[in-house]
């Protein structure tokens, strides 16, 4: 997920809207941001200081402390590189941890504040951590020649090894660990040139694969305090609803319930053990009052949405004059695509504990906004927010749910804590249907697209209009990626193209309902992409043009972007006769400031969509570990495969009618294509892994199929396709 | 009061014998490796062996498990655990790591079924096995690296 807006705003934008941030509001309830967040006034100069980032023991490992959250995407093994490079560490010495919520010293820099996602970790890493092993390596060089009494250009470091060749002294980081870190910190430091590089490029192995083949690794889940209790939310069934009445004596009859209490999210249920949490959470009888409650269907809801697109909407972007342009077409294509609430369901279900402590609340979970989890944590307790100390824990996934402008399950853990009469650690527990029933989902989206091609098979117009609720309005980052409206995630992957679209009008549409949306693994790339992607198949076939070249000449300009959609087809074997029965489909989409072609290869089974083959090609900047990133490739077709092939929210009078794998299932181990990912060689800066490769892939299958079949499938999930056409 | 033998010790349990197997793994014994998931054997994560069976832990009675030999992530051991475990780590299968321990109980079983499974073998063997991360392409591969190592 990005906070940042990825219609790529210029830092002054940023600092404009930034300066408005603090003070805005989130559920109701006024939480400031740090003053520096989003806003930075002049850029604050890289704190690289190594005792903020390091621990290095007199065993001479060398622990980093992660700034991010680790959930998967190998964050900590890549900040870990980047400090070990430039420190001449030895690997097999390289620990990590999560760094403390502090917002001052452990900042995302291209947030203002600690937070992970929009894909910058590496991004807004790559200076600083080099810059953090560097300053190590010179204190310590500075440290063993005090020591030796010889001259600091004497003495060299080396895959972990201190050593004065002259006097054959050597010796491992712990000796000089303690001096060197109370030396002063170097004003400047000196990078390696990249010929040097012995780690980033390269692959070195994950720092969590041991203890998560193990059963070792803790999550927020297996964390426990002494005398904790477990709590459970009864939320409501129809978003928007609240309690009117609650009666708690069944649930108090519960052997192991300690304490019913009610919150402004539902009611909790707290136990000595999780299943008679949930026991006692099965016997509460609620009344809801519902009268500001969403009861509308998706299907209703998208025949407001598609009522909305008659009358003109707020212009995202006009450039050129598509409705003129459009007079010259010879061939228009035009189409209606729509997309379904989607909920993240990581593996682990959204948890984290909480503890009073005679100074505030010390926090155990899988915090990936640590300030706005500490601010809104600080805010419900009526404390300050130093005295909120969050101990982040691996993450069982996110795919941007454990990011939250609202900081929504932070904040109903420290409303259980404020309204709870025992004094105990607690920790509360979503099961699998307070997940998928929970809302914060990717909003529901309705596009109309009218394009057309002249006699030469140009571009000659383009109207847009999406329909979908704000993720951004009325949350800490709408003053930022919120400019007369409108809301940059929902035409992100539209308004910034990177096709030479000469006439190109985009109009968008802000829906209302009660439901929470939240950003979900690329954001608004997750379906303007998809929309961009099927419309230049179907452009291109207008034309009368090969689907890849078509995108290359409008992608003339952008080397980075043509380099990338060639390797794919190269790679793919695009152009060369597909086999029968199979449809070969092609997409390309740049987000997160990362470029990724993909090809998909499918077949039939009945009705079914089989994905046989993904071939991928991505540039993501200097691949810091290759590994990692093909891992974020692959990994990132089997998440979207089942958003593209059946995955989605839908209401019955607005309950939520999917509530566990088996009716929101995700993608299983026989479904998964075979990954083929191929990696443009880039000294450019690193640019983001994690969401950039989610887009493409649904296009790409679309596209294969109308390749197959000639139908053409226009929203998300694919439709079961016509096997007899 | 139950009792259960969980990697090779008897443990004597005051739970309600209705209570989830996972649960008592979990909240009363620390056996935290075993994960919850989704609570009504949907997605593999509380994935555990039960007489040299795969079982998802979720969704059996305590007392339905006892007189049986119960294995959880921490206790396992041997010759296909061990293979499996380090094809795990040689390729770095893990991304979030949640459902691993799942993964990884249901390949253990599996291979000493099935010393050379194919790709269908996994895929069957495997398929109740949810990995949101989407690391199936690693998990065949490491299945593979493992059955390779033992031959």
């Amino acid at each position: 997920m990005p906070v940042l807006p990825t219609v790529r705003p210029t830092r002054r934008q940023v600092l404009q809207g930034g300066a408005a941030a603090a003070g805005a509001l989130v559920l109701g309830t006024y939480v400031t941001l740090p003053r520096r967040a989003f806003a930075q006034a002049a850029p604050a100069p890289i704190n690289y200081d190594p005792n903020v980032f390091l621990r290095i023991g007199e065993d001479d490992s060398v622990t980093v402390l992660s700034k991010h959250l680790e959930m998967g995407q190998g964050v900590s093994t890549g900040l870990a590189t980047l400090v070990a490079e430039e420190l001449d560490a030895k690997w097999s010495s390289i620990r990590f941890e999560h760094a403390p919520n502090n917002p001052t010293k452990y900042a995302n820099l291209a947030f203002g504040m600690q937070g992970t996602g929009g894909s910058t970790s590496m991004a807004n890493s790559w200076e600083q951590m080099r810059k953090v092993g560097a300053a190590a390596r010179v204190m310590l060089v500075q440290a063993a020649a005090l020591r030796w009494g010889v001259a600091p250009a004497e003495v060299e470091v080396e895959d972990g090894t201190i050593l004065h060749r002259a006097s054959n002294r050597k010796s491992g980081f712990g000796l000089h660990a303690s001096a060197a870190m109370a030396l002063p910190v170097p004003t400047t430091v000196t990078l390696k040139d990249p010929k040097a590089w012995k780690y980033i490029g390269k692959r070195v192995p994950r720092l969590d694969s041991k203890s998560k083949t193990t059963g070792k690794a803790v999550f927020a889940m297996d964390f426990k305090r002494p005398g904790m209790l477990t709590a459970v939310v009864r939320r409501p069934e129809l978003f928007g609803a609240t309690v009117a009445r609650v009666d708690a004596s069944a649930a108090m009859k519960i052997p192991g319930v300690v304490e019913v209490v009610q919150i402004p999210s539902g009611v909790a249920v707290l136990a000595k053990d999780t299943w008679s949490a949930m026991r006692g959470r099965d016997a509460l009888r609620i009344t809801w009052d519902t009268k500001n409650a969403e009861t509308r269907s998706v299907e209703d809801m998208l025949a407001d949405y598609r009522k909305a697109l008659s009358a003109p909407g707020l212009v995202a972007l006009r450039r050129g004059d598509a409705a003129k342009g459009l007079t010259r077409a010879t061939k228009t294509v035009e189409g209606e695509f729509t997309f379904p609430f989607l909920a993240h369901a990581p593996m682990e279900p959204m948890n984290a504990v909480m503890e009073r402590t005679p100074d505030g609340v010390e926090m155990w979970g899988g915090s990936q906004l640590q300030t706005l989890d500490t601010n809104v944590a600080a805010q419900v307790l009526g404390l300050k927010p130093e005295q909120v100390s969050i101990h982040t824990m691996f993450s069982g996934g996110s795919f941007g749910r454990r990011a939250n402008g609202a900081s929504d399950w932070t904040a109903e853990l420290a409303n259980i804590v404020k309204a709870m009469k025992a004094r105990a650690p607690v920790h509360v527990v979503w099961t699998r249907e307070d997940d998928i029933r929970g809302g914060f989902y990717r909003p529901l989206a309705l596009h109309q697209v009218r394009a057309g091609v002249d006699d030469a098979g140009q571009i000659v117009g383009w109207h847009h209009q999406v329909a979908s609720k704000s993720i951004m309005i009325g949350t800490l980052m709408e003053p930022f990626s919120v400019k007369n409206g409108v809301d940059s995630t929902t035409v992100e992957g539209i308004v910034d193209t990177d096709y030479a679209l000469g006439d190109l009008t985009v109009e968008a549409y802000n829906q209302k309902t009660a439901i929470p949306v939240l950003w979900f693994r690329s954001v608004g790339n997750n379906h303007t992409a998809f929309v961009m992607e099927t419309m230049m198949d179907e452009l291109a076939r207008a034309a009368g043009k090969d689907a890849v070249l078509f995108r290359q000449a409008l992608l003339a300009k952008d080397p980075r972007a043509v380099a990338v959609t060639k390797l794919a087809a190269e790679r793919a074997g695009w152009g060369a006769p597909v086999p029968p029965g199979k449809g070969r489909g092609f997409a390309y989409h740049h987000s997160f400031g990362t470029r990724v072609a993909m090809v998909a290869d499918v077949s039939l089974v009945g009705s079914e969509i089989r994905v046989e083959r993904v071939v991928a090609a991505v540039d993501c900047g200097v691949a810091v570990n290759p590994d990692l990133v093909v891992s974020q490739v692959e990994g990132a077709v089997g998440f979207a495969l089942s958003t593209v092939l059946r995955n989605r929210i839908t209401l019955n009078g607005g309950r939520v009618v999917q509530g566990n794998f088996n009716d929101y299932e995700p993608t299983r181990i026989w479904e998964m294509p075979r990954v083929e990912v191929h990696i443009v060689p880039s000294s450019e800066a690193p640019s983001g892994i994690g969401e950039p490769p989610v887009p493409p892939l649904a296009p790409a299958i679309a596209n294969a199929v109308h390749a197959l079949t000639g139908q053409r499938l226009r929203s998300l999930p694919l439709a079961p396709v016509n096997s007899s056409v | 009061m139950v009792t259960l033998n969980i990697n090779g010790t008897e443990h004597v349990l005051d739970v309600d014998p209705r209570m989830p197997l996972l649960w008592a793994l979990r909240d009363r014994l620390d056996l935290v490796g075993t994960k919850f998931g989704c609570g009504r054997a949907q997605c593999g994560a509380c994935t555990v062996h039960i007489d040299g069976e795969a079982a998802r832990s979720c969704s059996i009675r305590v007392g339905d498990a006892v007189g049986k030999s119960i294995t959880t992530i921490e206790g396992v051991t041997g010759k296909v655990a061990q293979a499996v475990q380090k094809a795990w780590q040689d390729i770095d299968v893990v991304q979030c790591g949640y459902c691993q321990s799942g993964q990884i109980m249901s390949a253990i079983v599996l291979l000493a079924a099935k010393p050379a499974p194919t790709d269908a073998d996994i895929d069957s063997a495997l398929a109740g096995n949810v990995c949101r991360c989407g690391t199936y392409v690693r998990i065949r591969k490491a299945i593979h690296q493992a059955a390779r190592e033992l031959a």
